[in-house]
């Protein structure tokens, strides 16, 4: 029988999901609920310099970027089986659009990060 | 003694050399308070219509051989009594995601040819003479493969699974707890023989963790562990056969 | 009739909606749906990397649009569906382990979930502590 080479997104997809399982919820609190409404937490937690100051720190950029990575890794890759669970059978299209997008994204990201720190 | 009040039962009726696809019939059956289901569909055949098809044997939960859907759920029909049912209707079809042959009876061809595929015995680490006696094991190391032994090929994991009803090449998850039973055994020698099976596509990968195999399993042998575990020892099968050819995992 | 050269024909039934059949299923779907929301939340997360990147007018307006109203009701949506996500991730782990034993004995299944759920319990007020102590 042929080799399947899943665990190459299948082991990207388990610490994207223990990330979110373990940093998921507060962490959607805090950028997206608490901060915003200035609700338990100041505005300030989230200005620009203080912001930046968090993305010209060596290893806070590096969790940073792991977060969004593998955040949209694990998503995609469940979005990919969930079209296949749904009878969606777009093969190669599908998979180059899931896993082509998280790429596309971890690019994104780390480009971004790389100028912040530059 | 009580009069026996009477049930519902329909079932998912299929006589290929007569019916372009199965339909539900209705039957009325006496019903006692000890009747199980397949003693219902006893009724139907001795007594009302002698051409319904089903598969029993032992009626004791150990035989794995009158699997069907009773209302929705994959079920040992000898396991299931008719009084948890009332007042009725039940319906009554062949296991989910399998092929029917004839009425609740399905083709199990595709399951013996994967049970045999994943050499389901025990193969030897070291050769060994009768004149060194037996193996000795552990608790511990029994207690690491004695649940999967359980197995009675009854297949109502596999009625369980969406994925092996989306695509029947899945291994699927009652063989692949066969398979690790005898990995998981501190006598037996076969893993790097039976990891390619793992490893591929239809092996461990088809799975999504949906979980309900072990649900619905009547022995508790957790076949949804049994995969999923090895999800883990193909990954690291996969990494790691570059730096050991032979055989990476332990 | 159902016959493929004079044999019997074995009837496959079709899967279409199979997720609804079962509470089970439906539950395993709503599970997978969560990946919608962590993909939107990355994707949220991504864009404010790139508008901190173009400077601080640009962060600034990644800072009004996250204030706006559809913001906050799309984050209390993805908040819901993490939770969701963290409570099935754990409930699933048991499955996804080799056997463990600690001191002999088997650990139980509920166990390792509960540790699980402990364990997001104590990172969550980790994050909110530094979060604390990182705005003043």
């Amino acid at each position: 029988m042929k080799r399947s080479n899943a665990p190459l997104f299948w082991l990207p997809f388990g610490a994207g999901g223990m990330l979110a399982a373990l940093t998921g919820t507060m962490l959607v609190f805090i950028t997206g609920i608490a901060v915003p409404l200035g609700w338990t937490l100041r505005a300030e937690l989230m200005s620009y310099p203080h912001v930046l100051a968090l993305a010209q720190h060596g290893w806070a950029r590096g969790l940073l970027l792991a977060v969004i990575a593998l955040f949209a890794w694990h998503a995609v890759h469940r979005i990919f089986h969930s079209l296949h669970d749904l009878g969606i059978h777009s093969g190669a299209t599908a998979k180059l659009v899931c896993y082509g997008g998280a790429f596309a994204l971890t690019v994104i990201t780390a480009a971004s990060l790389w100028s912040i720190a530059h | 003694m009580p009069e026996p009040k009477n049930i519902e039962i329909c079932v998912l009726r299929y006589h290929p050399e007569h019916d372009p696809e199965p339909a539900w019939r209705s039957y009325q059956v006496p019903c006692t308070d000890d009747m199980s289901v397949l003693q219902g569909l006893q009724h139907i055949k001795d007594e009302i219509d002698g051409t319904l098809g089903f598969r029993w044997s032992c009626r004791m939960a150990i035989c794995g051989s009158c699997g069907m859907m009773v209302n929705g759920k994959p079920r040992l029909s000898c396991q299931t009594f008719l009084r948890d049912l009332q007042p009725g209707p039940v319906r009554i079809e062949a296991l989910a995601h399998l092929p029917i042959e004839r009425d609740l009876i399905v083709d199990v061809g595709e399951f013996v040819n994967k049970l045999e595929a994943i050499k389901p015995y025990l193969i030897p680490r070291e050769p060994r003479t009768l004149a060194e006696g037996e193996y000795l094991q552990t608790p511990a190391q029994l207690e690491r493969f004695e649940q999967y032994t359980s197995c009675i090929n009854c297949m109502l994991c596999y009625a369980a699974c969406p994925e092996y009803g989306l695509n029947r090449d899945f291994i699927g998850p009652g063989v692949i707890a066969l398979l690790h039973r005898y990995n998981a055994d501190s006598r037996d020698g076969g893993q790097a023989q039976r990891q390619p099976i793992l490893n591929a596509e239809e092996g461990v990968w088809s799975c999504m963790a949906v979980g309900y195999c072990s649900e619905v399993c009547p022995k508790q042998v957790d076949p949804a562990n049994a995969v999923n575990q090895n999800k883990a020892v193909s990954a690291r099968d996969y990494f790691l056969r570059f730096l050991a050819p032979k055989g990476a995992a332990p | 009739m159902n016959l493929d050269g004079g044999v019997p024909r074995p009837f496959v039934r079709p899967m279409r909606g199979w997720w609804r059949r079962d509470p089970f299923f439906v539950r395993y779907m709503l599970r997978e749906l969560t990946a919608v929301a962590v993909l939107a939340y990355a994707v949220v997360l991504a864009v404010g990397v790139v508008r901190l990147s173009q400077g601080e007018v640009a962060w600034n307006g990644w800072l009004a649009a996250l204030r706006a109203p559809w913001s906050i009701v799309l984050h209390v949506l993805i908040l819901a569906a993490m939770a969701v996500h963290a409570w099935s991730w754990f409930q699933i782990m048991p499955k996804t382990l080799p056997m463990i034993f600690v001191g002999g004995r088997r650990l139980a299944g509920a166990t390792i979930t509960r540790a699980g759920w402990l364990a997001t319990a104590l990172t969550s007020i980790a994050l909110f502590a530094l979060a604390r102590w990182w705005q003043s």
